[in-house]
Formats: structure tokens, sequence, C-alpha cells
């Protein structure tokens, strides 16, 4: 199966909440919309369910035009942020209830039920009502009763945002699992980076109503086509500099440089941004690639394993983030080494310029 | 400002608690000395909130005492114990401007607007606000607003303790890593007594010089980051700290020795024979397992790539052991065998460290 979004558009009262987009999904595939809050997610997912109507382009389906077709015919689920649950039924009712809607056998529906509370852990609370469960067992609940039919497009809209942190990460282990034995187009949105990473599949970055790149998620990662989706798919930010280029070499304003190889060799001299991810730098240098840089810590962060340094020095704010433990007081002065080969070039308009 | 000790503290929320489960808080001693930065940690239901508002005075302890400086506070109303509270959704007066908003606690105070002035300044230079001063509060983003609720609770000068109640769980990623090293940075500066509950464990180790790890209305560690990390004093603190935590692997006494299958597995804690008979569990932490050419055979199951490293599942037998590797390493294709950092390697007789 496969949905797909022709320069779809967007606008509210005048105000342009989705550019033109066009996205392509399969099934079988885990898809990600990656983006802050009022990127644009939660609108495209309410477009492709049929919830939202469009200004202009067209939503098509294995290759059938299905932009007026209503949200009902469409055979779609949904699961939100919030935990939206029936509160006077029981957590069994709250399951079965698209399968009583769509008139399926008593049989079918007990086996049904059965099996997605099995694989959700939620067999031994089907009696209870919503409001006798945890947040977590609420949110599982919802999810069993989007996947208990066979929707052809199941729209996951943040749904571990309002988790606990631990029930969140047991969830992010399960879901892409759950998900691959059906046979669904399955979109999922997040504003978290590592959301992405762990689940793999594609991912669509987006940024004030603008798809910027979509691919592979770690392709997407590894080599973002431009600015923005470098700093949309980064946490902590991605260090961003000013440099110049002259002749083989790179120069920071502070005067540190180093050699460059590969395309970026030949790129026309001047002025370009340089971008580096918080993890691409280390206490010693592991070959030539590495370069020294050295400033004033403001904080750093320990998290028991890692250590996330905040520094400044005449090139602006930096960000590393490093394994072990690494503790700097507020003023000390701190020498690190970076990985320029893992650095990434900009052009003025902020492209990426790929070796 | 003001040190904190709660004694013998113990809460229900019943009428006439009979058994364990109906304390939602089970006993509680501990102390935070002046000026402090702190992190109460656990999962929802886990007694933290039931905790703050007993700091708070919002709600009556069933049992013990609360003191700041040595002189028991149970008694005395919220209003008067002179502590500032930061909750999760940001309160914002909307209709009114930055500047009074920020004013509004003194303005209560009775303060003339020559002092008030002066204060609000102060504060908005420290949370960054000085741009949007005359800016009304309705038309800002939930970032900005979360620094109005902050620098309202910072700005009032006589304060015992300031609260934070899960401040950042609705704010987007990027955000919440500047918010949250500018609430670092402002208990550097203002060394005043910050108390933060978050069931966010790197919330809590990176804010915090100790972190006070709650289940089911115990407290299980009280520690730094460091400590919780690397020697967990319970399964569930070793579980709930780190990402992914440690792994926990039952495991059988043999002689001396605790074996997993037929595996020995050497571990730094001390093994007797009283031990024998309970629930024994091995406890390792993913970042101190390597792969070897010898050790634990297990096969791979699954490879996630999380940018820094990558976390490698395996399985043994029936169990599950997750170890984290630096992104570049190259995995075993076949034959895969584990290590354990015998340093970091504990056991665990019923969920307790031995």
């Amino acid at each position: 199966m496969e949905l797909e979004l022709k320069e779809v558009v967007k606008t509210v009262r005048g105000k342009t909440h989705i550019y033109p987009t066009s996205l392509t999904f399969k099934s079988g595939d885990f898809n990600i919309l990656l983006g802050t809050t009022g990127s644009g997610k939660t609108t495209l997912m309410q477009i492709m369910a049929g919830l939202e109507s469009i200004d202009s382009g067209s939503i098509y389906f294995d290759g059938k035009d299905v932009t007026k077709v209503s949200v009902q015919k469409r055979n779609i689920s949904m699961v939100y942020q919030s935990f939206i649950n029936y509160p006077n039924f029981s957590v069994f009712d709250n399951i079965a209830s698209p399968l009583y809607v769509a008139k399926f056998s008593e049989v079918e529906i007990k086996k049904r039920v059965g099996d997605i509370a099995e694989l959700l852990k939620l067999s031994p609370l089907l009696d209870r009502n919503p409001s006798e469960l945890s947040g977590g067992q609420q949110q599982r609940t919802a999810m069993a009763r989007a996947l208990v039919k066979d929707s052809s497009l199941v729209l996951l809209d943040e749904p571990l945002a309002n988790l606990d942190y631990k029930l969140r990460e047991e969830l992010r282990d399960e879901l892409p699992q759950l998900l691959a034995k059906r046979n669904s187009i399955v979109v999922y949105s997040t504003t978290e980076p590592l959301e992405a990473l762990l689940f793999g599949g594609n991912t669509a970055t987006l940024h004030e109503g603008k798809v910027v790149q979509f691919g592979p998620t770690n392709e997407v990662y590894q080599y973002p086509n431009n600015l923005i989706s470098a700093q949309v798919f980064s946490e902590p930010i991605m260090n961003q500099v000013k440099v110049i280029k002259k002749g083989n070499e790179l120069f920071m304003q502070s005067g540190v440089k180093w050699q460059l190889k590969g395309k970026t060799a030949n790129l026309q001299d001047g002025e370009y941004a340089f971008g580096i991810r918080p993890h691409h730098f280390k206490i010693r240098a592991k070959n030539d690639g590495f370069i020294r840089i050295s400033g004033t810590v403001d904080i750093s962060e320990i998290s028991g394993s890692d250590s996330v340094i905040h520094f400044k020095n005449d090139d602006g704010f930096w960000i590393v983030h490093l394994s072990g433990i690494h503790s700097h007081s507020f003023g000390n002065s701190i020498e690190l080494y970076m990985d320029t080969t893992k650095g990434i070039l900009f052009d003025d308009n902020g492209n990426a310029i790929l070796n | 400002m003001a040190n904190i000790k709660l004694e013998g503290l113990r809460h229900s929320y019943v009428d006439n608690p009979k058994n364990d489960e109906d304390w939602a808080l089970k006993q509680i001693d501990l102390e935070w000395e002046d000026g402090g930065a702190y992190a109460l940690l656990g999962p929802s239901g886990c007694g933290k909130t039931t905790l703050l508002n007993i700091i708070s005075g919002l709600l009556q302890p069933s049992h013990g005492s609360i003191k700041f400086d040595d002189s028991e506070v149970n008694q005395i109303s919220t209003d008067k114990r002179d502590i500032a509270q930061i909750f999760q959704f940001p309160v914002v007066y909307d209709t009114m401007s930055v500047y009074d908003n920020l004013a509004f606690p003194l303005r209560n105070l009775g303060w003339d607007e020559a002092k008030v002035s002066e204060r609000v300044t102060e504060i908005a230079q420290l949370v960054e606000l000085t741009s949007m001063l005359t800016s009304r509060a309705s038309g800002l983003t939930a970032g900005d607003k979360q620094k109005i609720s902050l620098g309202r609770g910072l700005v009032r000068t006589k304060v015992n303790a300031i609260l934070f109640d899960e401040p950042l769980t609705v704010i987007d990623p990027h955000l919440k890593w500047q918010l949250r090293s500018k609430l670092k940075k402002l208990h550097q500066l203002l060394n005043r007594t910050m108390i933060y509950v978050t069931h966010d464990q790197i919330e809590a180790l990176t804010f915090a010089d100790k972190v006070v790890v709650m289940n089911f209305g115990e407290v299980l560690q009280i520690g730094t980051p460091v400590e919780l990390f690397e020697k967990p004093k319970h399964t569930f603190v070793g579980h709930f700290i780190g990402s992914p935590g440690m792994n926990i692997l039952p495991c059988k006494l043999d002689g001396d020795n605790a074996n997993l299958g037929k595996h020995i597995i050497e571990t730094a804690s001390q093994i007797t024979q009283n031990h024998k008979g309970r629930n024994l569990e091995i406890g390792i932490r993913p970042e101190f397992i390597k792969f070897s050419d010898d050790g634990l055979p297990v096969s791979i199951v699954k490879v996630s790539n999380v940018g820094h490293a990558q976390i490698v599942e395996t399985s043994f037998e029936d169990h599950k052991i997750k170890l984290i590797v630096d992104e570049d390493v190259v995995l075993p294709s076949n034959n895969a065998h584990l290590s354990f950092n015998k340093e970091k390697t504990y056991l665990y007789a019923d969920g307790w460290l031995v």
C-alpha cells in the first residue's frame, strides 16, 4: 500500500500552515515526522487522516485520489498525545469499540482484543475502567484500540510525550516490533531526535510548515541537506561556527585552522558555516583529523555516565558531549580535540556541501 | 534560606491505613542543606509530589515533622513558609506585561515601586527577559512563559527554598537543554536551596548535586549522580537511572560463585552462604560490558544507533543483555562474547545490593 501527498497546501485565515508538501509513504515502513512544536506535524497528520481539508494539492491512496473522501471511509487509526479513552467503558470495550462499529462477530472480537492486549501487556486489566489505570496503561489502551482493526494507515501523534521517562523507553523498544507485524502504513510524529534514531525507518524533518528533508533516518541524520535539517535532527544542538576557506585550509575566527580533504578542498574561497555535533569532541586526539579547541567553561552537566560541557571562546558558544565524568567549574579553562572529519560545511544559503 | 529537615515523615490519604499500600509515603527521614541543588526522582505515583506538597504546606503529613532551620513548620501555612514554586505548566497572568508579572509578588508584599523596579530589572536580566519586559505575556512562547514563572519564583528576596515540579516536561528538546543549563547556572549564581521533582533521570542527574530516588513511597537511595550510576543500592535504582538502565539478570549461587547458566560471573560483591534461598540477581550496566574473544556467549538481537553510540541488544539463554559501544566500534558478526567489568558488576539479594 502507498500513501502519497502531492503538493499539499494548508492555510488558516490567510496564514500558511503547510507549504507545498509532497511525500510518499509505503506500508511496512516506519515513517517519522520530526520537528518542534508548531512545525506542522499534527496538521500534516490530520490532513492524511482527512480530518483537515486542504487548500490545494491532492492525496492518493494506492493510486486512488482520496482528497475528498471523508475520514470515516479512509480506514485510519490515530493515537494522540493525550490519552483518549471512553471513561465509562471497560478496557476491553475501549479496545473493542472499533470492532463493534465494524460489526465483527463476538468470537472474532474476543480473539483480536485478547491478542492485542497480550502484546501490550493489558491482559490482566481488561475488566477495569480507564480511570483505574496508570498513564502508561491508559496510553497502551488507546494504542491497542488503534491497532485492533486492520487499518491501512496508522497515525501516531507524539504518543509517548506524556509518559514517564522509563515507560517511554520501554514502549520505544516495543513499538517498532509491534507495528512491523502489520501491513499498515505507519506515520509517527515526535519532537525528539533520539526517538527517530531509535526507530530507524524513514524520517522527514519539519520546520515552520515545510518538509526540509525526507529519507532513510540514518542518512538524514548523517547527511543533513542543510542547516535547518541538521538542527532539527540534533540533540543537543549542533555547534555552528563561522569559518573562512583559503586554499585548502579552513580558519575559524580564533585563528584555529585545519586542512581540508576531499571535494571540499576544491570549493571557492570565502566564508562558510561549519557544523559539528557535540559528541565529535574527545579528550585526546585520535588521529591528525583532530584539532585542539580551547575555551572557558560556562557549566558542566554530569549525567552519571556522560558529561555535557558548555564553554565559550572567540568563536562563540560550544556544547560538547563526552563519555565519562569530566567535572569543570564555571570559569575553568578547558582543552578538547574536535574531530574535523565529522564536521559539515554549509554555504551562504545554509545548504550542506557534502564530501 | 534554610536548612530543611524531614523527620519520621509518613503520609496516607486514607483515614485508617492498614497495610503498606495505604501509605503514599512510608517513612522519610532526610536533610537538605541550605543552598544545595536537590532532585526527587521517581515514576508517577512514587510519592514525590506528595512529599513536595508537604514541604510547601499544601498537605499536612499524617506523622512526623518538617523543620526549617530546626524549627517545626507543620502548623505554618503555605504563604508564610516563604517557598517559591514552579510548576509543569507555566503560571502566567496573560493580560499583564512581563514586567507586571515579575513585579506581582513584590507589589503584594507592599514594596514601593522604586524598589520593585530595581529588583525586577535584576531578575529579568538573570532569566533573560530584559528585552521583553514591556510585552504582554499572552503572546509569548512556552519557553518564555516558563522563564516568567521562574523569574517570579526568584524575585522575592526572602525565600527558604525554590521547588520545581516537573518544570520542563512540556518543553521541546532544544529549549529543554537551554532552560536546564540556565537553571543550573542560576543555582551557581544564587546559591538558593532548589528542589527539583521529576520522572526524567537526565534532568535530575544533570541538575542536582544530590538525587533522592523514590519508589512506592519509599526512599531507595540518596546520592550524587555518580554514586547512583556507579553503585546503585537497589535494582530499581539501577533500572531507573541510565538509558538503557542496568541489566538485571537472575542468577544462582554455586559455592561462593554467582552463576549465569553455567557461567561464573565475577562480581564486586562479597558473596556468603547467607544469600542462599533469596532472590538473587546480577546487576551490570550496559556501559560496563564489552565484546571480547571469550566470556559469556551471546547472540546479537538488535542494534540501535543513537548518534554518539550504538546500543546493542544481545540474548543469553532467555535473558536480554544490553551494552553500549562507541559509534565506530565494529560489531562481531558471529560468535559474540561479552565480558563484564568485575568492579562494576554487583550481586543483589531481594533487590538490595549485597
